[in-house]
């Protein structure tokens, strides 16, 4: 029975540090793929660090890790992921005239999933047909 | 060597004493230079200015066109644009908008389309003077600068406070050279600090300004001295304590008393040159007649009128605790800005209405300021654009400066009682071409201390504008038939025709190398920024032109 | 008839040595950090050879910004996914950009004030849109400002005098780590000489994220609930009463709310430093709008600021160089051959998701990893030039993508912190990729070559009263 939950999107030190490294790194894919709930939530729905969770609103859908939040860090009711591509895919395109769509603060289903985590990048339909001769930078900071 | 030549127009120069009479100018790469003796030498070009009249470009030495204060304006009222005509991007030309603060590109065209081939801005906050200096560059055509802010400054504080005259002076001329500026700059000397420290402002000139100990008349004094010692070109640019207040007339003759013989620009003095008692609105009206008289015996100063126009304008000014007041008066959107150990601003939009008592008399008493200075030398056309009004409005004031008739007319559209506070009605002068020349670029050009601007003499740079003589006067003045800027003619009929680059002009004065330690102490306390990253490098300035001092 | 130049801009510092291969260390002092809107300019950088191997003084954020841009070993230019060089790409590019009939130009906010104004030149020339990556940050707050203005201050006023300050929807601690230690609330300054301890800092947010163990006071507002929060702050700030129901509206109890007033109106500068918990949840620039006038409000009794908490390095310089050339400051069209505003209609996330734009010059900026949906659906299906020092998702998907140097560590120029102070950049090593400004005039220059080249007559610069 999926459950009605807020999802804010948002910065962490390690979205900024893993954005540098490359966003085709696992760091930063790992980061903006896992959402974070609040422990009560989880312990509610039967669900464990790692355990994938569906999440989806009339926008779109994602089915990522999920990871308890640290200590009282996330009221209950409330879903953190890091921005990036798949908290993107929950932002509808209408921005209200304002130029900005709803980012933060969006309504989402939650349950516990059964089909395989989301692919890591939304790769576009009109992809170019050769692939780039060289890896992106993946190296780690000293 | 390109060469123009301008042949047949009736010439104004009023600095070389040229009064209405007809002649040659011949511009050699950019430069003006004596007529060639010889008959039959061919310019590369000519002009043909018969029956047009010919004045050096014009010199706006007060506006607000560049900088932090200027673009949070644009950003904050974009209505003001809607209603406007804009700027229509053309084969050579950007696109702009206009309102009361134009982009950067659409206020070099305007400036250039009305004749004007020189404009300073007047108040620019150190740590913004690299910014200033971008905004300058992608303003195209006209030659400028801009004059740095130093009033509320606590480093100019402090040794004031410590009567280290040697530290004050070095600093400015650090200050001046590590900015790139033109002049120093006052604007509601200590005011702004104590509107800073707690939310109020100085009320005269011997309030003390906590925490440093120091009184406005102070910092007047000191700047003013220190500029005269370093023998800039331009002496103190000078926005008195309690602009708009009603009986600031005082204020404003204790700060031109309190200069002691200095040399001493008084900008935009119709704000300042009110009768009547600060809580009373009603008790408004002019003591211009005093103040110009003072200004007529004491040839250490030089005035700059701000002239009120009626309409829709924007209000900005370093004088964050005026913005307050307009906002808290006015009750429209308001900005204000603090900057770290330098200085603030307010901006909010406001319309002068004709049907008000207060913006008329303010119209009006611009008006006498004009009429009662006798020397038209020490006394420059300017709006504090756009304070007063757009830079735009110019040709109206001409019109109004040699029409008694038309002054009389507006007046008699303005509420009754304006006519018994002031004297407009009584005065009769009317400006002569020529005196409307050394109003808008000779008498600037030579205020500024800019040898080589507002005249057409050997050595001037070749900036002409030629207008068709028209009983509209206002029209005539609003569209010149041609103008050239440094020889290149950029205007012709209405059209700019060549998207030159106008040079920035600044001061580098001299400075005390030993001082720089102290100043870098202090710098490296009190700032946000690393004391390396604060002068603004050469490559900000495409063509630059240091103006030496004396 | 001149040719005017296809810039206005010089070229800005070089990088201080230009040996690539030799492994000399050397040690970059000042140099600037852009990667958040604190741009730390007291960076000292270790460079070895055209590797930074230290950056004393950055954050983490930055360290990881220092240590990831490495040159790549990449074509200088891809024009449809196939290596090319940069003058080809430049031709294509400028080709894309004079066949489109509504151009957007996107991003900018990570990359110089100089290439931004060549940014803004080439979509004049070609009458596109210019959006920057304010829209989707700040535009909102740029809107309330239009509406109410703002009471703000330089960051070292904050540093100086604030004795109260209150961050709403941000987290600083994770993405502006050194906020509190160089501006916000640990520095000792001329009127706050105790630091922290004449300080008294409130955090108001919907998560008890790590910035509410440095403040004094944390509040948990509701979801979606700042505007209400902000009028029940504005009217205890004007002596209204508000009852009791505003816990259940707002999640704050009205004694708190009366305790934080009661220190806000005793304070001698206090300041409001907000982010993205404000613009991106419902209500947008409502919400702003609300914050911008409390701290207004706050006036009638003593000295209040608003600062917006901008992220990028230099999207304040792309706000102030597309405000000062149009006289707007994102959200501009200039199809019709002057600049027109207007949030909404002419901003990037509306105009690909649906479907207007019909090519795009992507600077600067990912809008493919952090877009909506369907806004990067539209975004693949169009040419796109991309200008990126990486080859994000943006650039894998531009029919025209340039690897370009990395502003700040390879090439100088200007940019503006959050509150609008312009910093020169140093930087450490060189590349041999062009820059963005190099890449952007070269495409300028194209295109003007070909507006100024289509002309039938050959048109004499003489005008009808030039006597021979």
């Amino acid at each position: 029975m999926p459950e009605s939950f807020i999802l804010i999107p948002g910065r962490t030190s390690r979205q900024g540090t893993t954005l540098s490294e490359g966003k085709s790194t696992a760091g930063y894919i790992e980061e903006i793929s896992t959402l974070q709930m609040a422990a009560e939530d989880m312990q509610r729905l039967e669900l464990e660090d790692g355990d994938l969770v569906r999440v989806y609103n009339d926008v779109g859908e994602i089915t990522v890790p999920c990871k308890a939040a640290r200590g009282d860090e996330l009221p209950p009711g409330l879903l953190f992921i890091s921005y990036g591509d798949q908290s993107s895919r929950l932002m509808g395109g209408d921005t209200h005239g304002s130029g900005m769509p709803d980012s933060k603060g969006l309504d989402v289903f939650l349950e516990p999933a059964t089909a395989p985590a989301t692919a890591p990048t939304a790769a576009p339909t009109a992809a170019p047909t050769a692939a780039p001769t060289a890896p992106t930078s993946s190296e780690s900071p000293e | 060597m390109s060469s123009l030549r301008i042949t047949g127009g009736t010439i104004y120069d009023p600095a070389n004493g040229v009064d209405g009479e007809l002649g040659d100018i011949w511009i050699v790469d950019g430069c003006v230079v004596e007529s060639p003796s010889e008959e039959g030498v061919k310019a590369d070009r000519t002009l043909d200015a018969t029956g047009l009249v010919v004045m050096p470009g014009g010199v706006d030495m007060h506006c607000h066109i560049a900088g932090p204060k200027v673009n949070t304006a644009r950003k904050m009222i974009p209505e003001d644009k809607r209603t406007a005509d804009p700027v229509v991007r053309t084969r050579l030309t950007r696109s702009g908008t206009v309102g009361s603060v134009p982009s950067t590109f659409a206020t070099g065209y305007l400036y250039a389309g009305m004749g004007y081939t020189t404009a300073m801005d007047a108040a620019v906050p150190p740590l913004g003077a690299r910014h200033a200096h971008e905004e300058l560059e992608d303003t195209p055509i006209i030659d400028k600068g801009f004059y740095v802010l130093m009033g509320n400054n606590h480093y100019v504080m402090k040794q004031l406070a410590a009567d280290e005259p040697g530290l004050l002076k070095a600093y400015i001329a650090w200050l001046l050279h590590s900015t790139k500026g033109f002049a120093a700059k006052l604007v509601n000397p200590g005011g702004v600090e104590i509107w800073k420290s707690g939310g109020g402002n100085a009320r005269g000139i011997d309030d003390t300004v906590e925490h440093f100990g120091v009184t406005p008349r102070q910092i007047i004094r000191g700047v003013a001295a220190a500029v005269d010692e370093l023998g800039l070109p331009h002496p103190v640019h000078i926005h008195c304590n309690n602009l708009g207040m009603p009986g600031n007339h005082a204020t404003t003759m204790e700060t031109m008393t309190s200069l002691e013989g200095h040399r001493a620009h008084i900008t935009h003095i119709q704000f300042h040159s009110y009768d009547g008692d600060p809580d009373d609105q009603s008790t408004f009206g002019s003591r211009v007649s005093e103040l110009a008289e003072y200004v007529n015996t004491h040839d250490n100063l030089t005035v700059d009128v701000g002239q009120v126009m009626f309409g829709r304008t924007t209000s900005m000014t370093g004088d964050g605790p005026l913005g307050y007041f307009l906002h808290q008066v006015t009750g429209r959107k308001w900005f204000s800005g603090d900057i770290e150990m330098e200085a603030g601003c307010g901006i909010v939009p406001i319309v002068y209405k004709q049907k008000s008592l207060v913006h008329s008399l303010q119209w009006a008493i611009g008006l006498e300021w004009y009429l009662l200075v006798d020397d038209p030398w020490r006394i420059a056309m300017s709006t504090d654009h756009p304070n007063g009004g757009s830079f735009l409005a110019y040709p109206e004031i001409i019109s109004l400066l040699m029409d008694r008739e038309l002054r009389r007319e507006v007046l008699a559209g303005a509420p009754r009682a304006v006519a018994d506070r002031c004297t407009l009605k009584e005065l009769d002068r009317e400006y002569s071409l020529y005196e409307i020349a050394i109003i808008t670029r000779a008498g600037p050009a030579r205020m500024l201390g800019l040898s080589h601007k507002g005249h057409l003499g050997p050595g001037a740079d070749g900036d002409v504008t030629m207008y068709s003589p028209d009983d509209d006067i206002q029209r005539m003045f609003e569209l010149p038939r041609y103008v050239v800027s440094r020889g290149e003619v950029v205007v012709d009929d209405a059209q700019i025709v060549q998207d030159t680059r106008g040079r920035t002009l600044h001061v580098a004065p001299d400075f005390d190398l030993d001082a720089v330690d102290d100043i870098q102490a202090w710098f490296e306390s009190t700032y946000s920024i690393q004391f390396r990253n604060y002068p603004v490098g050469d490559h900000y300035l495409l063509d630059p032109l240091v103006v030496p001092t004396s | 008839m001149s040719t005017p130049e296809p810039s206005n801009t010089a070229a800005p510092a070089a990088p201080a040595s230009s040996s690539e291969s030799s492994s000399e260390l050397r040690v970059i002092e000042d140099a600037t950090c852009t990667f958040c809107g604190c741009v730390c300019d007291d960076m000292v950088l270790t460079v070895e050879g055209n590797r930074i191997t230290k950056a004393k003084n950055a954050c983490v954020l930055g360290k990881a910004w220092f240590f990831n841009h490495h040159i790549e070993d990449r074509p200088e230019a891809l024009i449809d996914g196939e290596p090319a060089g940069y003058d080809a790409a430049m031709d294509r590019a400028a080709e894309i950009l004079l066949s489109a009939k509504f151009p957007l130009t996107y991003g900018l906010s990570d990359t110089t004030s100089e290439a931004q104004r060549v940014a803004v030149a080439i979509t004049d020339w070609i009458g596109g849109i210019i959006d920057t990556t304010t829209s989707v940050c700040h535009g909102p707050s740029g809107i309330a400002f239009q509406g109410v203005g703002e009471v703000t201050c330089s960051l070292g006023e904050v540093k100086n005098r604030a004795d109260y300050v209150i961050f709403w929807g941000g987290n600083p601690a994770e993405s502006h780590p050194r906020h509190f230690t160089k501006y916000s609330l640990m520095p000792k300054g001329e009127f706050v000489p105790r630091g922290r301890k004449d300080r008294t800092a409130v955090l108001i947010d919907v998560r008890k994220t790590k910035s509410a163990k440095a403040v004094d006071h944390f509040l948990q507002v509701k979801p979606r609930r700042d505007f209400e929060l902000a009028w029940a702050l504005r009217a205890l700030a004007r002596g209204l009463e508000l009852d009791e129901s505003i816990e259940e509206t707002t999640g704050i109890k009205l004694e708190k709310l009366h305790e934080i007033m009661d220190g806000m109106k005793r304070a001698k500068f206090g300041v409001i430093l907000f982010g993205m918990g404000v613009t991106m949840t419902r209500g947008k620039h409502l919400n702003s709008e609300a914050i911008l006038a409390l701290a207004r409000d706050m006036n009638q009794h003593t000295r209040w600021n608003a600062k917006p908490m901008r992220g990028h390095g230099n999207v304040t310089g792309a706000d102030n160089v597309v405000t000062w050339s149009t006289g707007f400051p994102f959200g501009v069209h200039l199809g019709s051959g002057f600049p027109r505003f207007n949030p909404g209609e002419f901003t990037a996330s509306d105009v690909l998701a649906r479907g207007e734009a019909d090519a795009a010059l992507i600077i600067a900026s990912d809008p493919m990893s952090n877009f909506s949906q369907p806004a990067r659906d539209h975004l693949a299906s169009i040419p796109s030039v991309v200008l990126d020092p990486k080859l994000s998702d943006t650039a894998r998907t531009a029919a025209v993508a340039f690897t370009v140097s990395t502003y700040g560590i390879n090439t100088g120029g200007t940019v503006y912190r959050m509150d609008d102070i312009p910093i020169p950049l140093r930087p450490a090593f060189e590349s041999p990729f062009k820059s963005d400004l190099e890449i952007l005039r070269g495409i300028e220059s194209r295109i003007r070559q070909i507006q100024l080249a289509d002309v039938s007559l050959d048109k004499s610069d003489e005008t009808s009263a030039d006597v021979a």
